[in-house]
């Protein structure tokens, strides 16, 4: 028990420097590459997980469903797909990153102007619109800005500018939530 | 060339190990974005206040460095690149989605993996934006109905790349793109220092011995350029499978002409046979004849529901017009190399190409040009038309046999150029239905169907 203790109370450690932290992100992208022929992805993953409760729950509503039905129409198992373990995977090595780091720690991030509450808030509404916009593109700033990118996918980089061009005009309206 | 790994194309059952291979892909993914310090929404949003831009440079890093390596594996033809998951392009819905998702992340302060080591690393506000995620992505899902038509086509432009876009090569594309981002990383720097007051000094000086490396092997990758197409072809692989040898069998179905095949002993007699899969050149295939189909296969194949053939017609447009087989698409070898990125992406997953000369020569020539490309499932007229009339045309008027003809050239003299009028041209199935043939045809699925990518 002790160790497990002093396993959540290691000393903070600093950051990765970011083009070092970006050198590692290229190698593992890479390596995904080579071995599986597929890049990285988060989006596809919460869609699937999405398709499998409701599948769980409405099935017939899932074979009614066309975006529902490609995924876990019939028989199909919509976790049955590559994207799946990588979003487990990436919630692990957030995890150890976060507990080996001395970084695991229960608290909200926010701008100086805001309270907890509209940050959780804000959080689930730019969580929704995320990812509503990410399966709308078919794939979010790993699956098509990183992954896209680095085949030189042309829809990709369009994505990507459109990524950046949306935060940035926004910026300045919710400057309160940051700043 | 051997890479990506065909086992790891996909997770299955049948190789447990792909599901443990793509954890570990996404556990170094979380690691490292948790490292960078992406489980800080703040840091984060700094990017789109100036305050600092590591969003940009970690980004821009990785997709420069992944794709210095992924080009000079290309080059180097270790990777096969037309088995690398290109995203398709869909310019509306990707452009509305993108800005869509540029409002998510500054308003909730994450993307969807960064939320993720946010939210496994203890930040509420990160496990509150993987909670709405769900519900956006769950939305989409049932809103999507509305706009399916849109959403399938609207700006499909199919799996294409930059170097496409601006007529160019895909090494020219990857030094270009390095240069200008280590530009805008320098670019980035003068900003943090001027809008953020960020002390240069205390950044390392490593930086510029990494920029340098990263330049260099750009440059690399220029000079390393793109395989040949005759080292495309030598590094071609066919997958066939044929019944072990057991007692019951005498020799193998497919008569191998050189390398043994291995072969598994089956000790139950009489039963369903063993099938061994056996890795085949283009070299091999073409020697063993597999590649092949007679002009019964290739008549039958317009109406098996499975396949979906297309006769490319190679030969001059002078004998194209003299006679060709109903609905043959007529693209002389000369320009079928400029024809290849259309037939690599635009036909069906069944598409079956069956390539015509007047025998063989320069249909087998095609094929190696469309194999060295990595187009899929293209087969070869046994035969060629001269074959073809002389199975199907008993009943043709209008066109005689010669006693002599030379190699490739037509076997048959024609009244008029009636090009596909004549009786032979579309056999009767009826009068046709039985007929038997070796079947040659085995319908490879290409890799980035529905099944590659985040969608």
């Amino acid at each position: 028990m002790n160790a497990i203790r002093s396993l959540f109370r290691r000393p903070e450690k600093a950051y990765l420097h970011p083009y070092l932290a970006g050198a590692i992100l290229g190698v593992v992208l890479f390596l995904a590459f080579l071995l599986t022929g597929n890049g990285l992805g988060s989006s596809g993953a919460t869609s699937r997980i999405d398709a499998a409760l409701v599948d769980l729950v409405a099935p017939a509503h899932v074979d009614q469903t066309p975006y529902l039905l490609k995924m876990a129409g019939g028989n199909k198992n919509p976790l049955d797909d590559w994207i799946v373990p990588v979003f487990f995977g990436a919630l692990l090595g957030g995890f150890v990153s976060g507990v080996w780091n001395g970084r695991f720690k229960l608290v909200t991030n926010k701008g100086p102007r805001i309270s907890n509450r509209m940050r959780w808030f804000m959080a689930f509404l730019g969580g929704m619109i995320f990812l509503y916009g990410a399966r709308m593109a078919r794939g979010c700033t790993s699956g098509q800005a990183l992954s896209g990118g680095a085949t030189l996918a042309a829809g990709s980089w369009v994505i990507m500018l459109a990524i950046f061009t949306g935060a940035y005009l926004l910026a300045y309206f919710v400057r309160k939530l940051w700043t | 060339m051997n890479f990506p790994l065909d086992s790891l194309s996909a997770v299955s059952t049948a190789n447990p190990w792909s599901y443990l291979v793509f954890g570990l892909v996404g556990f170094a993914f979380g690691l490292t974005l948790e490292m960078a310090g992406f489980g800080d929404s703040r840091k984060l949003a700094g990017q789109f206040y100036f305050r600092e831009l590591t969003v940009f440079k970690v980004m821009f890093t990785a997709i420069a460095v992944a794709m210095v390596l992924l080009f000079g594996a290309v080059g180097l033809d270790v990777i096969d690149f037309s088995h690398v998951w290109v995203n398709p392009t869909y310019l509306d819905s990707g452009l509305l989605g993108g800005l869509i998702m540029g409002v998510g992340f500054i308003i909730g302060g994450f993307c969807p993996t960064t939320s993720l080591a946010s939210a496994s690393s203890g930040r509420i506000d990160g496990m509150m934006f993987m909670a709405g995620g769900f519900v956006g992505a769950f939305v989409f899902g049932e809103t999507e109905q509305l706009f399916d038509g849109w959403y399938n086509s609207a700006g499909y432009l199919g799996r294409l790349t930059l170097d496409q876009v601006f007529s160019t090569t895909a090494p020219m594309v990857v030094v270009a793109i390095v240069l200008v981002a280590l530009v805008l990383m320098w670019v980035a720097e003068q900003i943090e220092r001027v809008v953020a007051n960020k002390d240069l000094a205390s950044e390392p000086a490593l930086r510029k011995y990494g920029a340098l490396t990263l330049a260099l092997m750009a440059l690399g990758v220029v000079v390393i350029g793109t395989p040949s197409l005759e080292s495309r072809y030598q590094s071609a692989q066919f997958k066939r499978s044929e019944p072990a040898l057991s007692a019951g069998n005498a020799k193998p179905l497919m008569g191998a002409a050189s390398a043994p095949a291995p072969i598994a002993q089956s000790t139950v007699p009489a039963a369903k046979p063993q099938m061994v899969t056996r890795t085949l050149s283009a070299d091999e295939m073409l020697s063993a004849r597999l590649v092949y189909v007679t002009p019964a296969e290739a008549f039958k194949a317009r109406f098996q529901q499975s396949i979906k053939p297309i006769y490319l017609d190679v030969r001059n447009e002078a004998d194209f017009n003299l006679y060709h087989l109903a609905g043959a698409v007529n693209v002389p070898l000369a320009h079928l190399q400029s024809k290849v990125p259309a037939l690599l992406t635009e036909p069906a997953a069944n598409t079956v190409f069956i390539t015509i000369g007047n025998d063989e020569k320069m249909a087998t020539q095609a094929w190696k040009l469309l194999v060295a490309n990595r187009v899929p499932n293209v087969y070869i007229l046994e035969g060629g038309v001269n074959q073809w009339i002389a199975t199907f045309g008993a009943e043709d008027t209008g066109l005689k046999a010669l006693v002599k003809a030379d190699d490739d050239q037509l076997r048959y003299s024609f009244a008029s150029a009636l090009g596909d009028r004549y009786k032979s041209c579309a056999p009767s199935p009826i009068e046709y239905e039985k007929l038997s043939f070796e079947p040659r045809i085995v319908l490879q699925l290409k890799r980035d169907k529905g099944g590659g990518g985040c969608g």
